[in-house]
C-alpha cells in the first residue's frame, strides 16, 4: 500500500490557506442530506460535532459516558498553547511550529504541524467567545505562562483546570446544536465496530450500555475522536474508562495504526503506593517552574529514608543530587517530559529512589518558598525577618500559585507538601501514536476520519506540554469541518445509507458473537486481573526504556496472556443489561492485541527518539540517539488478522523547512 | 397561561411569595410585640385594652389586619404546597441523613414546614383564646378616664388564660418553634430576593439571628411573667 | 483495616432495591473507589455479581461518581469527590453505608449508577453562548476584569456531578443551574443572551421535576467544588429582572 499524506503543494506557510481556498465545498442544501457520525465527545469529538452541526450536516454523536461533558479531556490541567505573541516575547506561528517539530523529535509531518500552529490562534478567540474564563491580568487581558521545552510564554490557562473549561465550552456548543436538532446525541452508547460498504466507512455498530441493545447507525462518513490508548499500561493518568476499542475496531477493519510505540511518560505523577492502585494522578508540569528535583546522593541516606529513619529534610544540601540541574544545566528542571522521565528512571535504577518501592524522586519547593519569602519580606519592608517568617510568607506565595495541586497531593498521599518535598515518579500520560491519517485527517479507509489524540498526526515522538488541548480543538473546530468536505463533496448523490445492507448485518452479528464469547468463557479470573498483568508487561518491557530482548519476551508474554484471557476470563452478568464487566472485557481484549502491536513497532524502530528509548541506541552519556537516515518515517501498521504478523507501511517524512538536529537541552 | 401566573408558579416565583409574605409577617411580629409588651405594664391593663380597641376600630389598621390574615394563609398554603412538592421530588429516601449546611441553622432549614405547621396551630389556638373571644363579645367592658370610648377588657382574658400552665407551656414551645423558623426564614428571605452580598449579608444574617431570638423571647416572656412573676 | 459495607443493590430503574452487607479488607492508602474495586474483585472471585458504580477520571474532575457515603454525597470530607476520598478517614471495623444519589430526576440505572441526563437538558435549554465556530473576534478584544473572570470561573468549576441535588432535602437543582447561568451571564460574551438564558434554564429545571430551593445550603456544604449559594441569589435576581423588567415571558 502506498501511503499518500496528501500534503498540498506550495510554501509551508501558505499550504493551508491555499488548500482551504481551493478545496471542494458542499452546498447548504446538500449538507442537510449528508449524515456524519462522530464517535467521542471530548475536545476533538465535541468540537467537531458542534461545528459540523453548525455547518448544516446531520450529525449523530456518540459517547460511552453518561454525558458528553465527562470525556477525559476534562482532566487536562496546565493549559493550551497559542502563538498569539500577546507577551511580545518573540512568539510566532513559525516558532510554535518549530518548537512542536523539535519537541516531537522530528517524527511528525511538517505541514500538519504548521496548520496546527496557525489554528492555535483562532482557538483562543473561539474559546473566549464561548465564555471560557481564562486567567486574566489586572488590565483585563489574557494571561500566559510558560511550559517545558519552550522559551516563550504562550500557554493560556484557567487555573489548573484548563481542560475542564475548554471541554465545557465545546460541550456547550454541542448542547446548543443538540437543542437546535442539528446533532442527535447518543449517550451511554459504545461503538463496537465500523461498517464498511464498498470500501468506505458507512456506519457503526454500538452497544447501548444501559439496555445492552446492539444498534446499527449509518452515515455518509464516520469521524473518530475517541482518544488515546495509554490505559494499555493499566496504570496511567488516563481515566479508568479511556480505551482503544473504537480505534482498534477500525484497525481490525483495515485502518492503519501509526507509531503505536510512541507513548508519553509524564515525569511528575504521584508514585504508585500499592498493588491495589487503579490509576495514577498527574501533578501539573507547571510545578517544575519552581520545584527542584533531587534524590539523595549517598546510598546510606537512601536506605535510611526508605526505612523511615531519616526524612527528606534531614539530608544536607551537599548530599543531595539535583540530577536534572547537574545533567542539563541549560534547561535544568524544565527539560521536556521524555528527558525528565528518563532521568528519574536512571536515578531510581541506580538505587536512589526514595519511597518504600524505590520508585520515587523528590520534587522540592523549599528553595522556592525561601526565595519567594525573601522577596515578599523585602517588598513588605520587613527588617531582618526570621527564617520562620520568611518561610510563612513564601508558603503563601506558593499556595497562591499551586494551592490546588498541593491540596490534591495532600488529599491523595496524606502528606503536607509545604513541609516535606513531594514524591513523584513518571507515569504513562499520553499516546502520540494513533490511527494513521492524511492531511485531511482521513484514514486509509475513505470516509473514516480520526481527530485528536486518536490520530497520530501532530506530536511526532513526544508531545510538548499544553499541546494536546490545542490539537484536539484545532482538529475539531478548524480542520475537520473543512477537510471532511473533500470526501463528502463526492457523496452528494449518495442517498441516506440503508442500515439493512448485508455489511451491517454481518458487522452486527460479529459484535454480538464477540460479546457472547466473553460471557461464555466462564473462566476463573477477572477482566481486571488480565488488564493489570498486561499493564505490568507493557510497563516493564515497553515503557520508559526498551530493548530487543525484552521486547521479544514481552511479545510472547502478551500472546500467552491473550490466549489465557480467551480461555479463563470470567465475565459476570448478562448481555442485555448494564454490565460494566462486559464493557471492560471488550476493551481489555483490544488492549491485549494493541499491546502486541506496540511491542512490534518498538522492535522495528531501531533508534531512540522522543518517548521511544531503545537502550541499544544511546550516546556514551546515555542520551537518546536518533537515526534519521533509516527511521525518518511514520510506521503505519496493518493488522486485520491477529494470527498473522502485522504488516508495516512506511510514510517517509520529508523536512523541507526545518533542519534535523540532535535535540539538546544541556 | 398568563405570564404573571407562570412566574408565580415557577419554583423561584413560589419562593418569592414565601419570601415577601414572610418578611411582611416579620414586620407584623414587631408591631404585634410592641402592643403586647404593654401587658407587662403595671396599670391593670389600661394601656393594653385601649391599644386593643384602637387596633380593632381604626379602619386603616383593620384593612392591614385583613391583609395580615391573607398573608398568613398564603404563606401557610404556599409553604404546605412547596413542602409536599419538595418531598415528592425524592420518592426513594436515604437510609442515612446528615445535616451539613453553610451559614444557616441546619435543623431550622430542614424543618421549616414542621415549624411552620406548629406556628399555624399556635395561631389558631391563639386566635381562639383572644381574637375570637373578643369578636364574640365574651369579654367584660371597661371605661378608662384617659380614653373616650368604652373598651373590651381583653387584659382580663389574658390574665385568666395564662393562669393555665399547659397553655403557658404550649405558648413557650410555640415561641421556640417560631424562633427556629425565623432563624432560617429571616435571612433566607433575603437570599430568595437575590440579596446576597459579601458586604451586607453578614449584617443581614446577624440581624436575623438577633430577631429570631429576641422577638420570640419577648413574646414568650409575657405568659411566663403572668404565670410566675405577676 | 476491616470494613463492613452496607451497599444499595438495585437491578434496574423499575425494580426496587435493598441494602446488602459485605465485609472488605482495605488499607488506609486506598481511595474509596479502590476499596470498592477490592470488594468487586472479591465478589467476582466468588462468581457473584460486582457492585455497579460509576467512576472515570479518579482525579476529582469528571463528575462521574454518584454515590452517597454515610449520608454525604461524595463522602464526609468537605470539597472532595468520592475518588479523592481516602480510606485513612475511616476507622477499622467501621460500618459504611453506600447509597446512590437519590432524586426522582436521577433515576437509578443499577446499584449506585444513576441517570443525570436532566442536567444535560438544562444545559441544552440555554447553558451556552450562541457563537458559531469561526465567528469570534480576537481573544483580547474585550477586556474582562480579573476579579469578575475569577468569580465566573468559581461558578464554572462545577463538574456536573449532581451532588447538590443529592444533598438537597428538596432534591433541588438550583445550585447546578445557577452556577451555569452565573458563569455565562457574568461574562460580557454571555450578557447578550442573559435574559433569555435565565428564563429558559429555570423553566427547563422546573420541568425536570426537581424540588424548589429553600435556601438550606446543604448543596454548597456538600459540593465537591464548594460552589457558593451566592450564585442562587444571583439567578433569583436575574430571573426577577427577566420576568418583571424585560419584554420576555417566563417560558419558551
Amino acid at each position: 500500500m502506498k501511503l499518500d499524506g496528501k500534503v498540498p503543494t506550495g510554501e509551508l506557510s501558505e499550504k493551508w490557506t491555499q488548500y482551504r481556498g481551493t478545496m471542494n465545498l458542499v452546498a447548504p442544501n446538500n449538507k442537510r442530506r449528508l449524515e456524519v457520525i462522530v464517535v467521542g465527545s471530548g475536545l476533538a469529538g465535541a468540537s467537531a460535532a458542534a461545528t459540523l452541526g453548525e455547518l448544516g450536516y446531520k450529525v449523530k454523536c456518540f459517547t460511552f459516558h453518561d454525558s458528553p461533558r465527562r470525556a477525559h479531556s476534562i482532566a487536562a490541567q496546565g493549559g493550551i498553547n497559542a502563538a498569539k505573541n500577546y507577551q511580545n516575547d518573540g512568539d510566532s506561528v513559525y516558532r510554535l511550529f518549530y518548537d512542536t517539530i523539535k519537541g516531537g523529535d522530528y517524527r511528525s509531518r511538517e505541514a500538519n504541524v504548521h496548520r496546527l500552529a496557525e489554528a492555535s490562534r483562532t482557538i483562543i478567540d473561539q474559546a473566549v467567545a464561548q465564555g471560557v474564563p481564562f486567567a486574566r491580568e489586572y488590565g483585563g487581558l489574557l494571561a500566559n505562562r510558560s511550559f517545558g521545552g519552550v522559551q516563550v510564554s504562550r500557554t493560556f490557562y484557567a487555573r489548573g483546570q484548563t481542560g475542564q473549561q475548554l471541554l465545557i465550552g465545546a460541550y456547550q456548543s454541542l448542547s446548543r446544536q443538540i437543542s437546535m436538532g442539528n446533532v442527535t446525541m447518543y449517550n451511554r452508547h459504545e461503538m463496537l465496530d465500523v461498517v464498511k460498504i464498498d470500501g468506505k466507512a458507512r456506519g457503526i455498530i454500538t452497544r447501548n450500555l444501559v439496555t445492552g441493545a446492539i444498534d446499527r447507525h449509518s452515515a455518509h462518513a464516520v469521524v473518530l475522536g475517541t482518544g488515546g490508548y495509554g490505559n494499555v499500561f493499566y496504570l496511567s493518568t488516563n481515566a479508568m474508562n479511556s480505551n482503544v476499542t473504537a480505534a482498534w475496531r477500525a484497525t481490525k477493519r483495515g485502518a492503519l495504526m501509526a507509531n503505536p510505540c510512541f507513548t508519553q511518560i509524564h515525569p511528575t505523577c504521584i508514585p504508585v503506593s500499592g498493588e491495589y492502585q487503579s490509576k495514577l494522578t498527574l501533578m501539573s508540569e507547571s510545578l517544575r517552574n519552581d520545584g527542584r528535583v533531587w534524590v539523595p546522593g549517598k546510598k546510606d541516606d537512601v536506605k535510611a529514608i526508605r526505612e523511615g529513619r531519616l526524612k527528606a529534610t534531614d539530608i544536607a544540601e551537599e548530599d543531595r543530587d539535583y540530577y536534572l540541574e547537574r545533567r542539563y544545566p541549560a534547561f535544568g528542571n524544565l527539560v521536556p517530559r521524555d528527558v525528565a522521565s528518563r532521568a528519574a528512571k536512571v536515578a531510581c535504577d541506580e538505587g536512589h529512589g526514595v519511597n518504600a518501592t524505590g520508585l520515587a524522586v523528590y520534587l522540592d519547593f523549599a528553595s522556592a518558598i525561601m526565595r519567594y519569602g525573601k522577596s515578599e519580606a523585602h517588598s513588605k519592608g520587613m527588617v531582618n525577618p526570621s527564617e520562620d517568617e520568611i518561610k510563612l510568607l513564601g508558603e503563601k506565595v506558593v499556595e497562591a500559585k499551586y494551592g490546588n495541586l498541593f491540596e490534591m497531593y495532600a488529599k491523595i498521599t496524606g502528606e503536607d507538601p509545604y513541609k516535606s518535598p513531594m514524591m513523584i515518579y513518571p507515569a504513562v500520560h499520553y499516546t502520540m501514536g494513533g490511527l494513521w491519517v492524511d492531511y485531511n485527517l482521513e484514514t486509509n479507509i475513505p470516509g473514516l476520519f480520526a481527530v485528536g489524540e486518536a490520530n497520530f498526526s501532530d506530536h511526532g515522538a513526544n508531545r510538548l506540554g499544553a499541546s494536546a488541548l490545542m490539537q484536539g480543538l484545532a482538529d475539531g473546530y478548524f480542520v475537520i469541518p473543512y477537510t471532511i468536505g473533500q470526501f463528502l463533496s463526492n457523496e452528494i448523490r449518495t442517498p441516506i445509507i440503508d442500515d439493512q445492507q448485508p455489511e451491517f448485518e454481518a458487522a452486527e452479528k460479529a459484535v454480538k458473537d464477540r460479546l457472547a464469547q466473553f460471557i461464555n468463557i466462564k473462566g476463573k479470573q477477572s477482566v481486571e486481573s488480565f488488564h493489570r498483568r498486561l499493564g505490568k508487561i507493557m510497563w516493564e518491557y515497553c515503557g520508559m526504556s526498551r530493548n530487543e530482548e525484552g521486547l521479544n519476551k514481552a511479545r510472547k508474554m502478551i500472546q500467552e496472556l491473550r490466549a489465557e484471557f480467551y480461555s479463563d476470563v470470567f465475565v459476570p452478568g448478562e448481555l442485555n443489561e448494564y454490565n460494566p464487566e462486559l464493557e471492560k472485557a471488550g476493551r481489555v481484549a483490544d488492549f491485549l492485541e494493541l499491546g502486541e502491536l506496540m511491542v512490534v513497532d518498538a522492535l522495528d524502530r531501531q533508534e531512540s527518539c522522543g518517548g521511544h528509548f531503545r537502550e541499544e541506541y544511546r550516546t556514551p552519556e546515555g542520551e537518546a540517539m536518533r537515526n534519521d537516515k533509516d527511521f525518518t518515517y511514520v510506521s503505519a501498521w496493518e493488522w486485520t488478522d491477529t494470527t498473522a504478523d502485522p504488516t508495516l507501511h512506511k510514510e517517509e517524512l520529508e523536512f523541507e523547512n526545518v533542519e534535523l538536529k540532535t535535540r539538546s537541552y544541556k | 397561561m398568563n405570564w404573571f401566573v407562570r412566574f408565580l408558579t415557577s419554583s423561584i416565583g413560589k419562593k418569592l411569595i414565601m419570601s415577601l409574605t414572610g418578611l411582611f409577617l416579620c414586620l407584623f411580629l414587631v408591631v404585634h410585640l410592641a402592643g403586647n409588651l404593654q401587658l407587662l405594664l403595671d396599670d391593670g391593663g389600661e394601656a393594653f385594652n385601649i391599644y386593643a380597641y384602637i387596633m380593632t376600630h381604626n379602619p386603616l389598621i383593620k384593612a392591614v389586619s385583613y391583609g395580615t390574615y391573607f398573608f398568613i394563609i398564603l404563606h401557610a398554603i404556599q409553604g404546605i404546597i412547596l413542602a409536599i412538592q419538595n418531598r415528592k421530588a425524592r420518592k426513594s429516601k436515604y437510609s442515612v441523613t446528615v445535616t451539613r449546611t453553610t451559614g444557616t441553622n441546619s435543623f431550622a432549614a430542614r424543618q421549616m414546614a414542621l415549624l411552620g405547621s406548629l406556628i399555624l396551630v399556635f395561631i389558631g389556638i391563639h386566635m381562639g383564646d383572644f381574637w375570637w373571644k373578643m369578636k364574640s363579645g365574651q369579654t367584660s367592658m371597661e371605661k378608662y378616664d384617659s380614653f373616650q370610648f368604652e373598651v373590651q377588657n381583653l387584659y382580663e382574658k389574658v390574665d385568666a388564660t395564662f393562669a393555665n400552665e399547659w397553655i403557658v407551656l404550649f405558648y413557650v414551645i410555640s415561641m421556640i418553634g417560631l424562633s427556629f423558623h425565623l432563624l432560617h426564614g429571616f435571612q433566607s428571605a433575603f437570599q430568595t430576593l437575590g440579596l446576597n452580598h459579601s458586604k451586607y449579608t453578614p449584617f443581614i444574617k446577624g440581624l436575623g439571628k438577633g430577631f429570631a431570638i429576641i422577638v420570640p423571647a419577648l413574646f414568650a416572656l409575657i405568659p411566663i411573667y403572668y404565670m410566675f412573676i405577676k | 483495616m476491616k470494613l463492613n459495607l452496607k451497599v444499595w443493590r438495585q437491578k434496574g430503574a423499575s425494580t426496587g432495591g435493598k441494602f446488602e452487607t459485605y465485609t472488605v479488607e482495605a488499607n488506609e492508602h486506598m481511595s474509596f473507589l479502590e476499596m470498592l474495586d477490592v470488594l468487586n474483585e472479591q465478589l467476582i472471585a466468588e462468581q457473584r455479581e460486582p457492585v455497579s458504580f460509576e467512576h472515570d477520571c479518579r482525579e476529582g474532575i469528571c463528575g462521574t461518581c454518584s454515590m452517597v457515603i454515610n449520608g454525604h454525597p461524595h463522602g464526609p470530607m468537605k470539597g472532595t469527590t468520592t475518588c479523592q476520598l481516602h480510606m485513612r478517614h475511616f476507622n477499622d471495623g467501621e460500618t459504611i453505608t453506600i447509597e446512590p444519589f437519590r432524586s426522582n430526576s436521577f433515576p437509578v440505572i443499577k446499584d449506585l449508577v444513576v441517570d443525570r441526563a436532566a442536567f444535560d437538558r438544562i444545559i441544552q435549554s440555554g447553558g451556552y453562548i450562541s457563537v458559531n465556530t469561526g465567528q469570534a473576534q480576537d481573544g483580547n478584544a474585550i477586556p474582562i476584569e480579573k476579579d469578575l473572570a475569577s468569580e465566573a470561573f468559581d461558578a464554572a468549576t462545577c463538574i456536573g456531578c449532581g451532588a447538590c441535588v443529592a444533598a438537597c432535602p428538596n432534591a433541588s437543582a438550583m445550585l447546578f443551574t445557577s452556577a451555569k447561568v452565573s458563569h455565562l451571564n457574568m461574562m460580557p460574551q454571555g450578557e447578550v443572551e442573559a435574559t433569555q438564558r435565565v428564563l429558559n434554564m429555570i423553566n427547563q429545571m422546573d420541568s425536570e421535576g426537581f424540588g424548589a430551593c429553600s435556601n438550606i445550603t446543604a448543596c454548597e456544604a456538600e459540593c465537591p467544588k464548594e460552589i457558593s449559594v451566592k450564585n442562587i441569589a444571583r439567578v433569583n435576581r436575574e430571573y426577577f429582572a427577566a420576568v418583571l423588567a424585560s419584554e420576555k415571558n417566563p417560558s419558551k
